[in-house]
């Protein structure tokens, strides 16, 4: 007689609820378990190993694939902040004025393509820039990166503008600071937790892309993504698995800092 | 009638000649300040009194750099500063909203400005020392600003306005956001920091009582237009027309019509048929149909005799004091203020039939 | 006083020209890698295809556009209906809508149980969706295919129950892609419908119930009408990539079950017919337009309801 009956409780959805967070794991979970397995085999475990880890740091196309991401994701994800947080400045806390609207449809288009779209596209263009010029370095990986990190980074940078109230600029202003150092003292402290989260979002978008990579690269250009792709369509050993359980700790290391970050902010 | 308290020759701090403020263009265009014209003087507590949306702020604004003129001049000290941005004019602002730096302490709020100037380190120490002293403010130099509390949060606003030592200082509404005992406290300490400095205080306001009780002058806008300009006193028993009388204290509009001119006076018959002696509000039109105010203190209920009568509509007590509005022929109702003695009430019932004795120069012919 | 006015006017000017100069470096990058290349092929679609791939330069055609849709016979030059382009359409169509509604399917009842969770429990089960969002889908793809390859997790545990003798051949089927696409997209389905879930007011529930609607009702007719934006937002935010899908398929659907993306890619690789694959990128684009503008639609709607 003294069930309770609960207003927010509906039948089944604890039951789904749980089944998603399994079918979100599993798979992950799965993935990393045969990273550490002994045998040759990603189907049958043959005792806890960390022999695919050794093998793959020791891979000298490993090793190359991870640096090459590292450096094209920093650099993309430092160029795209800085000119991500120039376009936030320029696009929030104004009146209206013609093209501000555009500018922000403009930013934000690279969200909106579908990535193969975006990589045969460049595909098309940089294929003819690398005949014309001889050129075919990383600076096109990085080019292509910056842009599409872009819209990422801007995001939190825009976010923590607008909550940023306008006055103290003012007050700046106001207490005989020139533009630049109103900027350089209040703007930009206040807005250094918005330029981290945005360069990690940026950082982490870079690191994670295969698709707009594998069009634009050059030979010999592979990422550890594209790396990967590769070797997925190949005969699969353990190694990939290593490479992979190792890529996914950094992204979850990434994304808690981000996570904790934000919520010490609010 | 000048005020009385400053002298006429004193020169002035801030001159706005003919502002004009629009806002958007072409017949969209909203006008902002409409030919605003002020004076205010050197070590003057000025306010600019009117309500939301008068055009107060956007003046101020303009005073401090935010804003520019579509027509007119701001003179500071004789020199036009339209083309000064803000951090090149000898000008602060105590913000409505504080705007007080979340990322620095207590004390590089105040030391900023100075900062900004590039003066000595040692001279920074000091007077930012003297700032907190003055704001008692002392112990919480170390504090970050969002650990303080709404007053404490004023009075550093206040002081990192005061620290470079402006040639005016502005106050944007800094008292709204305070309640009422602690808005009181504040006045009042504001009048005292403004004698102590001697810096001229330009003041915006919506509370009209706050503007009597601190200004040594007061400009009531409206509409983006200056309406009045004068002492707390001279707004107050001597309002230049409707909206002003209106807009400070409670008052009780008459109509009459002007009989004829004694001493500097007017004479005017009432509706009842009574005749009074008024001031003159400046730029009334002495002739014809007027309307009179008379301020409620300024009329006492009688049983007999009076200068208007009527029936007793309402007694309203209200501790220092008792209302009574009294409806006179003609539809309007005329409100007296009595004060009240202990023990006693005010001895008029509703319905009961009244005489209004107006006081002898209570009277104010408005402008229309 | 001229001379105000146009001191004003000035300074309007001036604040314009310095927040351009500011979105110059963002725009640059956008219009040289993204934008411009994105008109390139526009105009390569229009183009006559070249030997080896890449085009004729400036020679226009209407072939590319023909044949995303029709193929022309190379003996008899009789005209038919392009059946594989249209069996790819169709089928990134059909996986992209049941994606969304299997995506659905789970991620509502997931993000309601979150949503009526204790406050500080919350944060947790939202962090561990955000997870597998964030982490590389190519990694996430990878393990999906260890999870239904024949000797994987799901046919080992199958026979281990008894319910099947041999393994069933997930992998390189539409099924393979489905369950890579549902499990990928998850996140993006169950993040927006927590976020409007987040905001619902119990009350309203209590009212339900209280006007005597049983638990269906309450869900049928209070919860799900509140909580439609984060429906139409997680449906658009998962149909729009699980139509553009590139990876997936080609990891999950080997060669023969293309989709939208590797028909692309196809055009670009060995059909070198570049100008085809120009039109069918942009035939996606304008689909993945549609379906914006429906969300745009929806959600200015539903904001004209609550404003």
């Amino acid at each position: 007689m003294a069930s309770r009956f609960d207003v927010r409780s509906q039948p089944g959805f604890g039951t789904v609820a749980m089944f998603t967070f399994v079918l979100l794991y599993l798979p992950i979970a799965t993935l990393v378990a045969y990273a550490f397995n002994a045998s040759e085999s990603v189907t049958v475990w043959g005792g806890f190993s960390l022999r695919w880890f050794v093998e793959a740091s020791q891979n000298a196309a490993v090793q190359d694939a991870a640096w090459r991401s590292f450096v094209i994701a920093l650099s993309a994800a430092t160029m795209a902040t800085i000119a991500a947080t120039m376009a936030a400045i320029a696009t929030t806390r104004t009146a209206p004025y013609p093209g501000l609207s555009a500018k922000y449809a403009f930013i934000n288009l690279p969200l909106m393509v579908p990535e193969i779209v975006t990589a045969v596209a460049l595909l098309i263009v940089f294929s003819r820039v690398k005949v014309w010029t001889g050129y075919s370095g990383l600076g096109y990986l990085v080019v292509a990166h910056t842009a599409f990190c872009i819209p990422f980074a801007y995001l939190p940078i825009r976010a923590r503008l607008e909550g940023m109230d306008a006055s103290l600029e003012r007050a700046a202003a106001d207490l005989y600071a020139t533009p630049w150092m109103a900027f350089r003292r209040v703007t930009l402290p206040l807005l250094r937790p918005g330029i981290i989260a945005g360069f990690m979002l940026a950082f982490v978008i870079s690191l994670d892309d295969v698709v707009i990579t594998e069009f634009v690269k050059s030979g010999g250009q592979d990422t550890l993504p594209t790396y990967m792709l590769g070797q997925i369509r190949r005969a699969v050993t353990p190694e990939v698995n290593a490479i992979a359980t190792a890529f996914l700790a950094l992204s979850i290391l990434i994304v808690t800092a981000f996570f904790f970050i934000n919520r010490k902010k609010s | 009638m000048a005020a009385p308290d400053r002298p006429q020759d004193k020169r002035n701090a801030i001159e706005a000649k003919g502002i004009v403020k629009e806002f958007g263009q072409g017949a969209s265009a909203l006008r902002a300040l409409d030919n605003v014209s002020i004076s205010i003087r050197e070590n003057e507590f000025f306010t600019l009194l009117g309500p939301s949306g008068c055009g107060k702020t956007t003046l101020l604004r303009m005073i401090a750099g935010f804003e520019y003129p579509t027509e007119g001049a701001i003179l500071l000290h004789g020199e036009d500063i339209a083309s000064l941005p803000p951090f090149r004019r000898p000008i602060n602002t105590v913000f409505q909203s504080y705007a007080l730096f979340p990322h620095l302490s207590v004390w590089d709020n105040i030391a900023f400005g100075l900062q900004m100037l590039g003066r000595p380190r040692a001279e920074i120490d000091a007077r930012v020392a003297t700032m907190l002293k003055l704001v008692r403010m002392e112990e919480l130099a170390k504090r970050r600003t969002d650990q303080i509390s709404g007053g404490q949060a004023q009075r550093v606003a206040l002081a990192r306005a005061l620290a470079p030592s402006p040639k005016v200082l502005l106050l944007d509404e800094p008292l709204s956001a305070l309640d009422y005992k602690l808005r009181k406290e504040m006045q009042i300490e504001l009048k005292r920091m403004q004698h102590e400095t001697g810096i001229t205080f330009v003041f915006v306001t919506h509370d009209q009582e706050e503007a009597l009780t601190m200004s040594d002058r007061i400009a009531v806008m409206s509409k983006g237009r200056v309406l009045q300009v004068g002492s707390p006193w001279d707004i107050y028993d001597k309002p230049a027309d409707r909206f002003v009388a209106d807009f400070i204290g409670e008052t009780n509009f008459l109509a009459a019509s002007v009989i004829g001119f004694s001493e500097g006076l007017v004479r005017v018959r009432l509706s009842s048929g009574a005749e009074i002696a008024a001031t003159l509000a400046e730029g009334a039109r002495p002739g014809g149909d007027v309307t009179v105010v008379v301020r409620p203190e300024h009329a006492r209920a009688v049983k007999e005799g009076g200068h208007l009568s009527g029936t007793v509509e309402n007694v309203v007590y209200f501790g220092t004091d008792t209302h009574i509005h009294i409806r006179i022929p003609g539809g309007e109702t005329f409100t007296v203020r009595q004060q009240n003695a202990r023990a006693q009430s005010c001895g008029f019932a509703i319905g009961d039939a009244v005489g209004i004795d107006i006081a002898a120069d209570a009277a104010q012919v408005l402008r229309d | 006083m001229a001379s105000a006015a146009e001191n004003a006017q000035r300074h309007h000017r001036e604040e314009i020209r310095r927040r351009w100069m500011l979105s110059a470096p963002a725009l640059l990058i956008i219009l040289v890698a993204a934008t411009g290349p994105l008109l390139v092929m526009l105009a390569y679609s229009f183009m006559a295809k070249g030997d080896y791939g890449d085009v004729k330069f400036g020679q226009f055609s209407l072939d590319g556009w023909f044949s995303v849709l029709f193929q022309r016979d190379m003996f008899d030059d009789t005209v038919t209906l392009a059946d594989a382009h249209l069996s790819i359409l169709w089928r990134s169509l059909r996986l992209s809508l049941i994606t969304t509604l299997a995506t659905l399917a789970l991620g509502f009842p997931t993000a309601y149980f979150i949503a009526t969770r204790p406050r500080h429990t919350r944060e947790i089960w939202v962090f561990l969706v955000t997870i597998p969002f964030w982490t590389n889908l190519l990694i996430r793809t990878f393990a999906m295919q260890q999870v239904i390859r024949n000797e994987g997790i799901l046919n080992n545990a199958l026979r281990a129950l008894g319910v099947i003798d041999e393994p069933l051949p997930i992998m390189y089927t539409d099924w393979a892609i489905l369950f890579g696409m549902v499990y990928v997209y998850l996140p993006l389905m169950v993040l927006p419908l927590y976020a409007s879930m987040e905001k619902l007011d119990f009350r309203l529930i209590e009212a339900g119930y209280d006007l005597y609607a049983g638990r269906l009702a309450v869900l049928r007719r209070i919860i799900i009408p509140l909580v439609k934006p984060g429906i139409v937002a997680g449906s658009i935010l998962v149909f729009i990539p699980s139509l553009g899908a590139y990876v997936i398929p080609r990891v999950l659907g080997g060669g023969k079950n293309m989709m939208l993306g590797n028909l692309i890619e196809l055009q670009f690789g060995s059909g070198r017919n570049w100008p085809l694959g120009a039109a069918i990128s942009i035939t996606l684009m304008a689909l993945v337009m549609v379906a914006l503008l429906v969300y745009v639609r929806n959600a200015a709607k539903s904001g004209a309801q609550h404003g």
